[in-house]
């Protein structure tokens, strides 16, 4: 029993880090209808961006919350530039081209990233620096909690929160959604629709950039291929909770984490990644719409 | 549309003009190809398992400056042709085809895990190109072929060596595996750490298996955390045994992580960082050992690359000499002729050990074990065949 409940924590914190790529992945995909794939090497840069601005200012020598913060907030500024420009050079010249064009083009800026960092950083994997180390270990009984990963779990729903208020309390938010029910319609109405897409990829992106760093403290083991398997998890919880709904891709990469960690303990560990994938056709034979996604009718 | 066919073509002219250029730049060199002696070597120059291929590439290369400056062979200079395989075993597997039929070696030094050399023997023994593995442990790698070498011991003895010293130095009863199903050195590895210790009467109480390039791993170390184990037999590479040595203590596991010549990487104690302090494992040879051979490489190593070589530079290196030595000995540089005189290389004063190629074409010779302390790897005992 003690297990069981061992295994249900463990899939949760998986699921938590799965969950924080989940949101800037689903919620790209909700205002433009396009599937990031370059969604996970933002993570990776956001990984990146952190470890070296914490090496470049000793973080890993003082950890502190402090630390922590100012961490997460370069990595989330990084991450928002590269968003940009990743929008401006790559997806922007393609507005007017067919939609399979764009996803295309994010397979290509997945891969190039992947390849440049490779290049940039070098492929061996480097070390996270321990920013933050909260003390002692929790435990209830027997069940072990990681401290870090209670934070994660914490902030990921934090974030969902966030969002879910951009999204539908704000003046960004409501121009978000305009631009994602027609286009055309919302720059009739004089909403700058190319810096709404903008500001779309650049909170998506800084989004990626904070889940890097602490999934980057969690596992301190970063390198340049570490976006490829959490950015396609991520985008299978997004399915699974319905592509575009932000409470949903929550919802999804925690069901995905515990069904991982009951896999691995039960069954096969091998079938670990294979499983993301099992759930993803199922999605898509039995309920494409994911378990939160409301039907949209396309109009002709 | 027009336009962009135009750019097309002219892509498509760029590409057919750059490869023309490299087809002319092959053709002028090859009449010098005479005054020197192509060897090859295919090795994870990048990729995760990055340091494992640039050890084994500075060890190499170190040996080759050496053997250049004493003359070479046969009144010949050696010139290394590197490809980097990034890892995967179907590059390593082009890498080698492009060495054989483009570059034309005489030999290939290659490569350190044995997945990766299991994809390039049979292209090399097609060929009929003699192939030294500086680090391959696994025994199907030299089955391959009859041109096919190693200068490193293999896993049935490097098991033993960890079954024995858990055994009999740490007196231990219950170990518990967890293997890297992805990895055949890992699988082969446990495999025979399983069979001795049981014989030497031992329990195996658990036996979780992972995927290279998993990140979490407590799930597989709750599991084992119920069984309670003295030990934890981790037999993987140091990319995976960072982390996990990590989550062991998160999920409660004090007892020491073992393991085999894969952890050999100062990432291991970057990443693992106090969770690894008090772990064993199996290696080639120990950069404290005094002999005058072990040291003056140390010392011409440091000279070179500004590092501590570890156990992957030191058999590249001796992968690198025990070629030379062989061509040395060959009556001619025919392929048959110098694969005989690897087959017939006893008592190579290696940097490793001595070495002495078996009928199987393996190296007998013994290991040792080594102990984390304070990030450092040092010397525990020695463990002979």
């Amino acid at each position: 029993m003690i297990e069981f409940l061992q295994h249900t924590v463990n899939g949760i914190s998986v699921g938590s880090t799965y969950a924080l790529i989940a949101l800037g992945y689903t919620m790209v995909f909700g205002i433009l209808q396009l599937i990031n794939f370059a969604h996970g090497e933002v993570f990776m840069l956001g990984a990146f961006i952190g470890m070296y601005s914490a090496k470049h200012f000793g973080f890993g020598d003082q950890p502190s919350i402090g630390a922590l913060l100012l961490t997460l907030l370069i990595a989330m500024v990084g991450c928002a530039i590269m968003g940009f420009l990743i929008e401006r050079l790559a997806y922007r010249p393609l507005r007017k081209s067919p939609r399979i064009n764009v996803l295309i083009t994010a397979v290509g800026v997945s891969l190039f990233l992947q390849f440049a960092g490779q290049l940039g950083f070098g492929s061996d994997p480097k070390f996270f620096p321990q920013v933050f180390q909260p003390a002692g270990d929790w435990s209830i009984g027997e069940l072990r909690f990681n401290p870090l990963q209670v934070i994660v779990f914490a902030i990921s729903l934090v974030l969902m929160l966030v969002l879910q208020t951009i999204i539908f309390k704000t003046r960004l938010g409501r121009a978000m959604r305009a631009v994602s029910f027609n286009h055309d319609l919302a720059s009739l109405m004089g909403i700058p629709t190319n810096s709404i897409i903008s500001s779309t990829f650049m909170l998506g992106s800084s989004l990626a950039g904070a889940a890097g760093v602490l999934v980057g403290l969690i596992y301190p083991k970063i390198e340049p291929l570490m976006g490829t398997m959490p950015g396609l998890k991520a985008f299978v919880a997004a399915v699974l909770g319905g592509i575009g709904n932000v409470t949903g891709a929550v919802v999804g990469a925690i069901t995905l984490g515990l069904a991982e960690s009951y896999v691995v303990a039960y069954y096969a560990p091998t079938f670990r990644d294979a499983l993301a994938f099992v759930i993803l056709i199922l999605i898509l034979l039995f309920k494409p719409t994911g378990l939160f996604g409301i039907r949209r009718s396309e109009k002709v | 549309m027009s336009m962009s066919s135009k750019k097309l073509s002219f892509l498509f002219l760029a590409l057919t003009l750059a490869s023309a250029g490299c087809t002319k730049k092959q053709a002028a060199d090859a009449p010098a190809a005479s005054d020197v002696i192509k060897v090859g070597e295919v090795g994870s120059m990048t990729g995760t398992e990055g340091t494992f291929g640039v050890s084994t590439h500075n060890g190499i290369e170190l040996a080759i400056k050496q053997i250049n400056a004493k003359g070479g062979v046969k009144g010949k200079k050696l010139e290394l042709i590197s490809m980097d395989d990034q890892g995967k075993p179907e590059e390593a597997a082009t890498a080698v085809t492009k060495l054989i039929t483009q570059n034309k070696v005489a030999a290939i030094l290659g490569e350190v895990a044995s997945s990766r050399s299991m994809a390039m023997a049979p292209i090399a023994q097609q060929y009929q190109i003699p192939m030294i593995s500086p680090s391959s442990t696994n025994p199907k790698v030299t089955e391959l072929g009859d041109y096919i070498f190693r200068v490193c011991f293999i896993d049935p003895f490097q098991g033993t060596v960890m079954a024995k010293f858990a055994a009999e130095n740490l007196k231990l009863k219950k170990v518990a595996i967890l293997r890297d199903v992805k990895n055949d050195y890992s699988v082969g590895l446990a495999d025979y750490f399983a069979k001795k210790f049981k014989e030497m009467g031992g329990t195996i109480v658990a036996d979780q298996a992972y995927s290279s390039g998993d990140t979490d791993f407590k799930t597989q170390l709750t599991n084992i955390k119920g069984k309670s184990p003295e030990a934890l037999m981790v037999p993987g590479y140091y990319t995976e045994v960072g982390l996990i040595a990590r989550q062991a203590r998160e999920a409660g596991i004090t007892a020491p992580l073992l393991g085999g010549d894969g952890w050999d990487s100062p990432k291991l104690a970057e990443i693992g960082g106090k969770s690894v302090e008090g772990s064993y494992f199996s290696n080639h040879y120990s950069q404290e050992d005094q002999s005058s051979v072990v040291q003056t490489f140390v010392t011409e190593y440091k000279k070179a690359y500004n590092a501590v070589p570890d156990g992957l530079a030191a058999m590249g290196y001796d992968a690198a000499m025990v070629l030379a030595d062989a061509m040395n000995r060959a009556p001619d540089l025919n392929s048959a002729s110098v694969r005989t005189a690897i087959a017939q290389t006893v008592n190579f004063p290696g940097v490793t050990g001595t070495i002495t190629i078996n009928s199987e074409r393996n190296a007998v010779k013994p290991a040792v074990v080594l102990v984390v302390e304070n990030g450092q790897y040092k010397y525990r005992t020695t463990i002979t065949p």
